[in-house]
């Protein structure tokens, strides 16, 4: 033992003989956590075999043991009524009876989990449970839009509750930051829908339809299109990760007993900001995506940005700019709601935690896909 | 007592954040099959010293020794036999959320033992009763624990190995005084038994009169003194002497009438 970092252990042994009547168990080597595993079904076998209270150890053997050969031995004789009788232990052992009898004294047995159904019925409980669960789902995400809902109409009455240096910072990290990122990949989006006009509408002999294909297609879709799905794929999550760390340090708790309303503190500020800051970069990502469907007109079909920018004015109505901006504000609030009630269902643990930052991307994204197609209808029948 | 009998030898360890030193030139020497209680103020680097010693923080300088080989020369190989003979009972139990009870202190097993599921699952629950939990906790996870079961649980689960060297981080801190004594007469009970080295970091004035065999005080960024509690109570240091003989020092030595 002594001048090594690791002590090497003997394989533990086993022998089991008949000895008057009564089974003895010879148990030999080191019985270590390491090296008992392959003495489990020997013992299991002794256990079916033999009469419990005929079973001896014979300890005379045995090199060291800690509590899982010692479980292990000890499991052989308890089911005896008398488990740690003199009957059942021969030979001698410095430390092995006490530890046997110390760890079957403490030992409790534990109930298996329950086992997974599996087959038809199996996988019906699970579609039923899944429903079940998406209409859950649904319901208290309504609850907690009627909730925030509430919070600002009583913010309304009373606007000396409204904060405003949380809300400027979430305006700053929502609307601010993230306009770099929805400026360039608007204007790949506006690029690509002017080059694949480009091509179709040469054929036609039509090329300067460019110009109207860009303008309509920006403006009352991709601009706003774009900010959202970036909004909840960036604020989205950060609000859910940084709700739900809160919450599982029982941040949201203290609040709580300090009087402070998280939906007021937490809540609030996030959805007033993504209201106000969704219109905003809808803007700045239309700009940009016509500046990119400009450029390639002007590089790929000699379109000159004075013809593009006169053409633009001329034939295009300010109906496309409104349908898009004011589909901004309601994209806004729905992220900002799914990612903070997301963040306030996460529980103690960090499974919940990665579980609902993704239920809240997914979720947003599909919200906010659903609700481009219904306003479409509602603005192809309304005839804007 | 000869050099053998040291089993984890600390020599000027030195450890900072940043400009912050937390030790400096500390030396520690842990005996085999000791009960070394670690005290210090808060802040003064208990947690840090073991976190050293664990090697989950790499030192500023200085060496420290498992039976006489520096960890820093050892192979990763030697390093991962060492870390599957001591067991961690971490300040906040430290469990895995995402497995429960039974699954956290069979993780261990599953990852150094090579046996049945079924036996280890056994050895498991036998670890859960050891360290004093119901069995119907076994299926529970870590969020649904109370405190104290959360730390019973790290312990079974610093337990699953059978480790030579325990290393405690508070571990009676937020028991209740009754659950308290009673995991101190397990990890007595443990100690004696399987001849385990034991390191616990703790504030229980009552664990310390109780189990430990030598007490570390931590002061003034290094080991300040290290000898059996009742040589301690005469250290003219003057944290020591107001640790111990503070209201609540003269309480538990009341109690314990040594």
């Amino acid at each position: 033992m002594r001048g090594e970092t690791v002590i090497t252990a003997d394989p533990a042994g086993l022998t089991v003989r008949e000895d008057g009547g009564r089974t003895v168990l010879a148990p030999s080597g080191d019985w270590l956590v390491d090296t008992v595993g392959v003495q489990d079904a020997a013992i299991r076998a002794v256990e079916e075999n033999s009469e419990p209270g005929d079973i001896v150890i014979d300890l005379d053997g045995l090199g060291r043991i800690d509590t899982a050969g010692a479980y292990l031995l000890g499991r052989a004789t308890r089911r005896c009524s008398q488990p740690d009788g003199d009957i059942h232990y021969r030979g001698d052992h410095p430390t092995a009876r006490r530890l046997i009898e110390e760890v079957r004294s403490r030992t409790t047995i534990c109930q298996p989990a329950r086992e997974p159904v599996f087959g038809f019925m199996g996988a019906m409980a699970r579609i039923g449970a899944g429903l079940e669960a998406a209409w859950l789902e649904a319901v208290s995400t309504m609850a907690f839009f009627g909730r925030t809902v509430t919070t600002g109409l009583r913010m309304a009455a009373q606007p000396w509750r409204f904060r405003l240096t949380p809300t400027v910072w979430a305006m700053e990290e929502v609307g601010v930051n993230a306009l770099p990122i929805i400026a360039v990949l608007s204007f790949f989006i506006g690029a690509v829908v002017a080059y694949m006009g480009a091509n179709l509408l040469r054929s036609v002999g039509f090329s300067v339809f460019t110009v109207e294909l860009v303008g309509i297609a920006v403006l009352r879709e991709f601009g706003v299109l774009i900010t959202a799905i970036m909004l909840a794929g960036r604020s989205d999550s950060a609000f859910t990760a940084s709700i739900g760390a809160m919450k599982m340090q029982q941040e949201i708790d203290a609040m709580r007993v300090l009087g402070l309303d998280p939906y007021e503190a937490l809540v609030m500020p996030r959805v007033v900001a993504c209201v106000l800051m969704a219109p905003l970069l809808t803007f700045g990502a239309m700009i940009s995506g016509i500046f990119g469907g400009m450029l390639v007109a002007w590089s790929a079909q000699d379109i000159s940005p004075t013809l593009f920018i006169t053409r633009f004015h001329s034939e295009l109505d300010w109906n496309h700019f409104w349908v898009g901006m004011s589909k901004a504000p309601v994209f806004g609030l729905v992220v900002a709601i799914i990612g903070c009630r997301q963040g306030m269902e996460v529980r103690g643990d960090v499974e919940s935690l990665g579980r609902r930052v993704t239920a809240s991307v997914v979720q947003s994204i599909f919200a906010v896909i659903v609700l481009e197609a219904l306003f479409a209808m509602m603005y192809l029948e309304l005839g804007i | 007592m000869s050099a053998e009998d040291i089993l984890i030898s600390v020599r000027g360890l030195r450890t900072q954040f940043g400009d912050h030193v937390v030790h400096d030139d500390l030396d520690l020497d842990i005996r085999r099959g000791e009960i070394l209680g670690v005290v210090g103020g808060s802040g003064t680097g208990k947690t840090v010293m073991m976190n050293a010693i664990l090697g989950l923080m790499t030192p500023a300088a200085g060496e420290i020794r498992l039976n006489g080989r520096l960890f820093s020369e050892m192979s990763a190989a030697e390093r991962r036999r060492v870390d599957s003979r001591w067991g961690v009972l971490f300040q906040n139990g430290a469990l895995f959320t995402s497995l429960n009870v039974l699954e956290n202190v069979m993780a261990p097993l599953r990852e150094h033992v090579d046996m049945p599921i079924s036996l280890m699952e056994e050895i498991a629950g036998m670890k859960i009763g050891l360290a004093g939990l119901q069995p119907e906790a076994a299926t529970r996870f870590p969020a649904e624990l109370s405190g104290g079961m959360r730390k019973r649980v790290a312990l079974a689960r610093a337990l699953a190995l059978d480790p030579e060297i325990l290393f405690l981080d508070e571990p009676t801190a937020g028991l209740d005084p009754i659950g308290a004594a009673a995991f101190d007469s397990l990890v007595l009970e443990l100690s004696r038994a399987l001849g385990l080295t034991i390191m616990m970091i703790t504030h229980d004035l009552d664990s310390l009169y109780a189990i430990c065999d030598r007490v570390a005080v931590l002061a003034d960024k290094r080991v300040e003194v290290v000898a059996p509690l009742r040589e301690l109570l005469d250290h003219p240091h003057p944290w020591i002497q107001e640790y111990f003989h503070g209201p609540r020092g003269r309480a538990a030595l009341a109690g314990k009438e040594i």
